[in-house]
């Protein structure tokens, strides 16, 4: 596996539609978006809720697939792989952190972060994610030993511990006080910069946007606006 | 460990009191499966092996009277590998501890050495020795009761003399692994012993030199039995020969196979209700898993790991529960086998009761038990499989409540919204609702099962023993005797009422089915046994054809009206057809009536009879026994009183054994039912019970809208399950009890009462463990968590 050079696109998506149902409503959740990702850019998507913002982030990862339109991953096609294509996509070159950590409560920190290095094909130990998240001290604690930074930063772990092209995160610091998102958000970019990982942030809040490479703006299941960021700022010069 | 096993254990301890009910209703299953299928498999090789090595005869047959060298005419017939004549005779025999007369079997071998068919097992002493005239060998189960062994002796009546005869040894004999008495369906191991005596000595006494009574053959392989009953019967018919028969319907064989046989219906029916129930638990806990399990589920997909593997994770959360179960099961089962064998060596008397456990029981043990809960578990897991991961990590839509059909028919009457929740939540799952309260039916239903035995048997007693034989002692004499003996009878002291009757072995035959029975000639209106049909009073006897017992006519497949062909296996073997009278309403035997003028006439014979029936004093029973014990004419005396004891010591004890297993395997179902429902119900109530609990609603009324619904299943289950215990209870006394007994079908009140008491005593224990979590809900973690 060849990592793809800064700058280049590895996922493409046209036209893509997502439409669900829910009893005898419809519910356009993306109408036509086109947007690319490229090698090692930071990108924050910025939208309010209801935006459509997380079924694009599912669609991007492999947890769901369009009802119309193109995305491939590098060579790839998400839109019409099937369950087994998609799990080997997620398992390969997706990392996941969710706003409500989703960590396993019957394991510890480590063994979370061990349920993917078990599956991954060139992990770091857990033990080096956890050390990376800074979290080298606490990993045989239990989640509901751990608080919601802490829990969240064993999710960022255990999400970058496969070595992931793209990491994904869905409002990772939503749950979070002030100072611990801010922590989160440093831990985001240390992946970032220090593995060079394709990373996407989904958030509602806009001050995030200043660490961004580049700020997608969305509304209404539409892209309306992306914009890059000359003047990158670091996680503690932001405030909201 | 991988760290999906990792998660599994720790899953597993945290459920632990529903994986532990789960698995006790496997092990409960299996624990019956193996203890019944070990227990049929021990017995069955124990006889196989006994009747290998004691040459256990084929055919059997018995006559008047036959010159010896009539034995090499029957080694002569097609078929035939050895011929055995003996002489064999029931006389009256006077124990020191019983007031009234026992019955002795005089069974005769050769002179100092073994028979060569029916070979005995000498378990202490010796045979006796040749020239010896008062030496006898007892069977086994008359010695231990009467405490006699080598060296003791007992008197018998032997051709009206009264003798002292020398025990010398105890034996076991394949032919008396159950000492039944003639005309009994129990063994009566107080009234009836098996005495072997050389034959010369026996001969002497019953006027039999060069002449044998009795003849058992062992057939060649490939040989034709009922070829060689046919020519046997040809044969011996000048001589007086009764019918020769097979092994099958030897008493003793016939006996312990009826018991092998409900052994393994019970091996078969019960287990696969058990694991119905186990695996419809599983399908309820497991759905409910996969349920709370959702998101857990969707995060696993999202990291990559396939829907397979994931559905494997909660395969295997079912595997290991149900595989702990079967294998406690299977220990418990061994150990229930092996009391349940030892207790069958109370009445099946071989030379050991080796325990064998062959090893496809517990494998198809494991295997089935697997293999159900697999179907229980496969919903669910399916479920998981097609479960879309972003889907799944979306908390599921919010169930959609509606004011019910049901609360609609109750409205007004539900002013509490305690009772208004636990109706709407009812009324929203009613296919979960109707299954939990289905489980708990099942519970009821299988403890009734057990319980209803001892009413059935109870009602059985009473009928057969007050209504139908209102005598107190039956005697037989050892020769048909004129119709006088009648008035000598009433003179005994103490008898205050005689009936005389008649008894012909014959062979009943319609269309292709056939039975041995003894035909037994009545007065029209016997009130010693009365014959009761559907009526309100007894029935009389026609002038011509015969009535049958409704077991008997079952057997037979024939009605009242219908014609059945008889033939008598006595003096000239005639044979007619006749016309079936009546079915008699009789839960005891196989039995045939006819008038006994009627019976006469078919005999050819004047008024004859060979049995009577007494009623008795009981204050001058004592001295009608000392009479008894000393008249010649009689050859064996059957007490009402004595039967009744064995019938309780027998069948009361493995009834008991039986439905105290039952009902403690239903209360661990119900249990498992109750406590399972319990706990999914907490856990889905939980946010709703703790917003109650900051709403400022006490535990007692939280509870009440938990216990409430939990209660509403139980309410509805025991009727239910009383219904379909009811029906399971027939269903069980078609497929099991002896051929010869007809269980009815009667639950008195009261157990309906007690079995339904049990139930809820059961659930009752559940819901207080559940109330014990309610109580210590930690509210604030509750309502923080994420749905």
């Amino acid at each position: 596996m060849t990592a793809p050079k800064p700058g280049q696109a590895v996922l493409v998506a046209r036209g893509l539609t997502k439409v669900y149902r829910t009893g005898e409503v419809e519910v356009h959740a993306l109408r036509s978006v086109d947007l690319d990702l490229y090698s090692g850019e930071f990108i924050v998507l910025l939208g309010p809720s209801g935006s459509g913002k997380s079924t694009l982030l599912n669609i991007l990862g492999g947890l769901d697939v369009p009802t119309r339109g193109d995305i491939t991953y590098r060579d790839h096609d998400l839109a019409r792989a099937d369950e087994r294509e998609l799990t080997r996509y997620r398992r390969e070159h997706v990392g996941f952190v969710f706003q409500f950590y989703n960590l396993i409560p019957s394991l510890t920190a480590r063994e979370n972060v061990a349920l993917v290095t078990e599956i991954a094909e060139q992990p770091m130990r857990p033990e080096e994610a956890l050390q990376l998240v800074g979290l080298g001290q606490r990993m045989e604690h239990f989640p509901s030993q751990l608080s919601g930074g802490e829990q969240q930063r064993v999710a960022i772990a255990r999400a970058v511990a496969k070595r992931p092209d793209l990491l994904l995160c869905d409002e990772p610091t939503g749950a979070l006080d002030y100072v611990t998102g801010k922590l989160v958000l440093d831990t985001l970019l240390r992946v970032n910069v220090e593995l060079g990982t394709t990373t996407v942030v989904i958030t509602h809040n806009a001050a995030i946007a200043g660490m961004a490479d580049r700020v997608i703006r969305i509304a209404d299941g539409r892209i309306v606006r992306i914009e890059s960021n000359p003047h990158k700022l670091k996680p503690e010069e932001l405030s909201w | 460990m991988r760290m999906l096993e990792r998660k599994l254990v720790r899953d597993l301890a945290r459920m632990k009191g529903q994986a532990l009910s789960i698995g006790l209703v496997v092990a409960c299953g299996v624990a019956l499966f193996v203890a019944s299928l070990s227990t049929y498999g021990s017995l069955r090789e124990n006889r196989r092996a006994h009747d290998a090595r004691t040459r256990f005869a084929d055919v059997f047959a018995s006559l008047k009277r036959a010159p010896e060298p009539l034995a090499r005419r029957i080694a002569g017939l097609p078929g035939v590998a050895t011929v055995e004549t003996r002489i064999v005779q029931d006389v009256i025999l006077d124990m020191e501890e019983l007031p009234e007369p026992a019955v002795g079997r005089f069974v005769s071998i050769p002179a100092g050495r073994q028979p060569l068919l029916n070979r005995l097992h000498v378990r202490s002493g010796r045979l006796p020795e040749p020239g010896r005239s008062d030496e006898v060998l007892v069977n086994e189960s008359f010695a231990t009761w009467h405490g006699l062994g080598p060296g003791d002796s007992l008197v018998a009546l032997l051709n009206g003399r009264r003798q002292r005869l020398r025990v010398v040894g105890v034996a076991l004999s394949p032919e008396y692994i159950v000492a039944l008495r003639p005309g009994s369906f129990l063994p009566d191991d107080a009234h009836f012993g098996v005495m072997w005596m050389e034959r010369e000595a026996l001969a002497a006494v019953f006027d039999m030199k060069g002449s044998f009574n009795d003849v058992v053959l062992a057939l060649s392989s490939g040989a034709s039995e009922p070829e060689v009953l046919r020519r046997l019967d040809a044969l011996l018919a000048p001589y007086g020969g009764r019918g020769a028969y097979g092994r099958k319907e030897q008493p003793s064989y016939r006996y312990v196979e009826d018991e092998l046989e409900e052994l393994r219906v019970e091996a078969t029916v019960l287990p696969v209700i058990f694991l119905a129930v186990a695996a419809f638990l599983l399908h309820i806990v497991v759905g409910r898993l996969v349920h709370t399990e959702r998101t857990r589920i969707g995060t696993l997909k999202a990291l990559g790991y396939g829907s397979v593997r994931v559905g494997l994770h909660y395969l295997e959360w079912m595997g290991v529960i149900t595989l702990a179960g079967a294998l406690v099961g299977i220990a418990v089962g061994v150990v229930l086998g092996r009391a349940w064998a030892g207790m069958y060596s109370i009445f099946f008397h071989f030379p050991e009761t080796l325990y064998l456990l062959r090893p496809w029981i517990p494998l198809a043990a494991v295997g089935g038990s697997l293999l159900a809960s697999m179907l229980g578990t496969l919903g669910a897991v399916q479920r998981v499989v097609r479960l879309a991961a972003a889907e799944a990590m979306q908390p599921p839509a919010p169930p959609v409540f509606r004011p019910s059909a049901l609360e609609r028919l109750l409205v007004g009457r539900l002013s509490s919204p305690q009772a208004r929740m636990v109706v709407r939540s009812v009324a929203r799952r009613p296919l979960r609702s109707a299954l939990s309260a289905l489980g708990v039916a099942a519970a009821t239903a299988i403890i009734l099962v057990g319980a209803f035995w001892s009413d059935a048997i109870g009602y059985l007693l009473e009928v057969q023993f007050s209504q139908v034989q209102r005598e107190d002692v039956t005697v037989a004499f050892t020769e048909p005797v004129s119709e006088r003996a009648e008035r000598e009878l009433r003179h005994l002291p103490g008898v205050t009422a005689v009936e005389g009757l008649r008894a012909v072995p014959v062979l009943v035959r319609a269309g292709g089915r056939s039975r041995r029975v003894e035909l037994l000639g009545l007065p029209a209106r016997s009130r010693l046994h009365p014959l009761w049909g559907s009526g309100p009073r007894p029935m009389e006897l026609p002038p011509e054809g015969l009535m049958l017992s409704e077991r008997l006519a079952t057997l037979l497949g024939v009605r009242a009206g219908e014609r059945v062909r008889v033939q008598v296996l006595e003096g000239a073997w005639r044979e007619e057809s006749m016309e079936v009278a009546g079915v008699v309403d009789e839960y005891v035997g196989l039995s045939a009536y006819m008038e006994v003028g009627a019976l006469n006439r078919l005999m050819a014979e004047g008024p004859t009879l060979s049995a009577a029936l007494l009623k008795v004093d009981p204050r001058h029973e004592a001295e009608l026994y000392a009479r008894l014990k000393d008249t010649p004419a009689v050859g064996v005396v059957t007490l009402k009183h004595a039967m009744l004891r064995v019938f309780d010591e027998t069948f009361g004890q493995v009834l008991l054994v039986f439905s105290g297993l039952l009902t403690a395997f239903g209360a661990v179902i119900a249990f498992g039912v109750v406590y399972n429902g319990a706990r999914i119900l907490l856990a889905e109530k939980e946010r709703e019970l703790a917003s109650l609990r900051v709403l400022g609603f006490t535990r007692r009324e939280i509870s009440a809208r938990l216990l409430g619904e939990l209660g509403l299943q139980v309410a509805v289950g025991i009727p239910v399950g009383l219904v379909l215990g009811y029906g399971l209870a027939a269903f069980s006394i078609t497929v099991m009890g002896p051929e010869t007994l007809r269980i009815p079908l009667i639950i008195s009140p009261r157990t309906y009462a007690l079995v339904a008491g049990a139930v809820m005593v059961s659930g009752a224990l559940s819901a207080l463990l559940v109330r014990r979590r309610l109580d210590r809900l930690d509210l604030v973690a509750v309502l923080k968590m994420r749905e």
